[in-house]
């Protein structure tokens, strides 16, 4: 196709992913590098028939007037990034000098909020993706080995829990977990303990998080693995049969090395996937003892006073550079598959 | 796997059709759960003193004389202004579909025919794209969007979100299109059609199963977008899924947690029904980009 052509073609397109995808990355960019103004104080004083008195306090006039002249805030340069709701490096420091121990010293940091939510989000990723790739490969392989004809239906209840959206499919089962639920209130009979409670503890709160994420993401596993089994060439599983080889060793020798592929596509997938968890944490309304870097962005958006653009979009790079980490392996093989290609 | 050669023991069998029931349990019983239970009142669905109230219906029983009720229902519809967010959502789904579908189709069709190294670039910056969490673009648009005014309003969140879809829709018609020959197109071509023609024409008529499965999951994204939606629009605005997270209440206590109930249930059937209808389009989508390679 000649580039005027293609050019043609391809602006609409082109123009939406620019002006909104890649405008925004560089508006946050920008964005990260200011902070929000100060408040204007301005002393007061009142007076009385028993003497005079100065307070301080916030001019909110003036306020609003160097908000509204300069909207995005004040220069701030990497001061964000480094603050305490971020890299927070003078508080390591301080840890590093005060503490005695080592384990003291991670208890410390992971405290911080940015660490405590980038530690979340790796621990979800760690846990969820494997396990999806698993569960969503033994789906496959037993559904694979049921008759045709009741195939349909089995494969539409099992792909269910990954057409909801997060928050709802959440919701769903925080409703059925809840102490109030059906599932709680059963836990705490069988346990005998009527405070147990997916709240009252921060680990339980994460296997729950975790379990939601293995639930929500195994039916993408399993329809892609399904689909992938479907082109399993049947002659060298027949003659594996006939060399009596026996089911798991078909499966490791012959089943995986055909698909292995589509596990390298399901695991990126889902582990791009993974990296954004936020909308279970609302669900299960885990916040106290969960959150992710996609939260804090959030929170700092729905903060209530002022909006704090800067420290969300400070975190939002830090995000940014995370995906680019976990996808750098993967772009240098394709590009080094697209150069040998040539 | 359904070959004559492989003998399963009964064994085996026993032990799969239980994995299968056990599985399926867990992947559609919270759903049968909250449908059932979108019909009770609040102190059975949550009931502190026994969860069997959930079943026998005690308190709904005592409140509306029946062991069904469609209160929430009603009131989430009319009172919670339910009706409100699901016409913005068919406002946003629509536009969604049509206008991503119209550009993705030109521009996948362009990708697919060209043989240029800027092609496999401008692919990759888009499996980028579709990697970048959406908050973290949602916290770009924010600023700009309130320094324009045009924060809040339908028509933003629509654009918004077919920016935000185009990625995926890329790459689905992309590997759509290199299955359709290019002998097709290329013959017509030499018949003295422009390229325009040639789309127009002969791509057209064979491109809908490609299109119907890029266009089911445009409207999961459209349909299901949480981040999206909840901060790019105001409360007048809302589409179905914040309209739900505002029921809930800043606590469990609070809130008009039935309403949820009822919403969750009423947003998730034509989604349910949807996939059913189309399931195989649906799986064919999520194959295409990685078992054809």
């Amino acid at each position: 196709m000649p580039n005027k052509t293609f050019f043609w073609f391809f602006l609409p397109t082109g123009l939406a992913m620019i002006l909104f995808i890649g405008l925004p990355i560089i508006s946050t960019g920008i964005q990260s590098f200011y902070a929000q103004h100060d408040q204007v104080v301005k002393e007061v004083k009142k007076c009385d028939p028993f003497g005079c008195t100065v307070s301080i306090v916030v001019d909110n006039e003036e306020t609003s007037k160097i908000r509204e002249a300069k909207p995005l805030g004040k220069f701030n340069g990497f001061g964000t990034y480094t603050d305490r709701n971020h890299l927070a490096v003078e508080e390591i420091k301080k840890f590093w000098d005060e503490t005695e121990s080592f384990g003291a010293f991670v208890d410390q940091v992971t405290n911080l909020p940015f660490y405590k939510a980038l530690i979340f989000t790796l621990t979800y990723c760690l846990f969820v993706t494997p396990n999806v790739l698993l569960l969503g490969f033994i789906i496959a392989l037993s559904l694979n080995a049921v008759a045709r004809k009741i195939r349909g239906p089995l494969i539409f209840g099992t792909i269910l829990p990954m057409i909801v959206t997060p928050l709802v499919g959440s919701l769903v089962l925080f409703w059925m977990i809840d102490s109030q639920g059906i599932i709680g209130a059963n836990i705490q009979n069988l346990m005998n303990d009527p405070y147990l409670s997916l709240k009252s503890s921060k680990t339980l709160t994460w296997i729950t998080i975790i379990i939601y994420g293995i639930w929500h993401h195994s039916p993408f596993a399993f329809v892609v693995f399904y689909a992938a089994l479907q082109t399993v060439p049947q002659e060298p599983i027949e003659a594996a049969i006939i060399d009596g080889a026996s089911r798991f060793q078909r499966i490791k020798h012959i089943v995986l090395p055909h698909i292995y592929p589509v596990v390298t596509f399901v695991a990126l997938i889902s582990l791009m996937d993974n990296f954004r968890v936020f909308e279970p944490i609302i669900g299960f309304s885990a916040e106290g003892s969960a959150q992710s870097l996609s939260w804090l962005i959030y929170d700092n958006l729905v903060n209530e006073e002022v909006i704090l653009f800067g420290s969300a979009a400070a975190t939002s790079m830090m995000t940014i550079i995370g995906i680019a980490i976990l996808l750098a392996p993967v772009l240098i093989r394709t590009w080094k598959e697209f150069k040998t290609a040539r | 796997m359904d070959y004559g050669l492989d003998t399963k023991s009964t064994r085996l069998k026993t032990f799969n059709t239980i994995f299968i029931i056990t599985w399926l349990l867990i992947a559609c019983f919270p759903f049968i759960w909250t449908f059932w239970g979108s019909f009770k009142v609040r102190a059975d669905f949550f009931s502190r003193s026994d969860w069997w109230y959930a079943i026998s219906a005690f308190n709904t029983l005592i409140e509306t004389g029946g062991k069904f009720t469609t209160n929430a229902y009603t009131q989430a519809w009319t009172e919670g202004e339910f009706w409100k967010a699901s016409k913005n959502t068919i406002i946003v789904t629509v536009f969604v579909v049509s206008i991503s579908l119209f550009l993705g189709t030109l521009g996948a069709y362009a990708l697919s025919r060209s043989t240029e190294k800027y092609a496999f670039w401008i692919l990759m910056a888009a499996l980028i794209f579709r990697a970048m969490p959406h908050i973290t673009l949602v916290s770009g648009y924010l600023f700009p969007f309130f320094e324009l005014q045009i924060w809040g309003i339908l028509p933003t969140t629509i654009v918004v979100l077919v920016a935000i879809n185009q990625p995926f829709t890329l790459w689905l018609l992309y590997s759509f299109f290199k299955t359709v020959p290019k002998e097709l197109d290329e013959s017509a071509l030499i018949d003295g059609c422009s390229y325009f023609q040639a789309f127009r024409h002969i791509i057209m008529p064979v491109m809908w199963p490609g299109v119907i499965t890029a266009g089911l999951f445009s409207l999961m994204l459209a349909y299901n977008d949480f981040t999206v939606t909840a901060l790019l629009l105001n409360q007048e605005n809302h589409t179905m899924v914040p309209k739900i997270q505002s029921y809930l209440g800043t606590n469990q206590h609070e809130g008009n947690l039935m309403w949820a109930v009822s919403a969750v249930v009423s947003a998730t059937a034509p989604l349910f029904m949807l996939v059913m209808f189309f399931q195989r389009q649906v799986i064919s989508g999520l194959t295409a980009g990685a078992v054809k390679g």
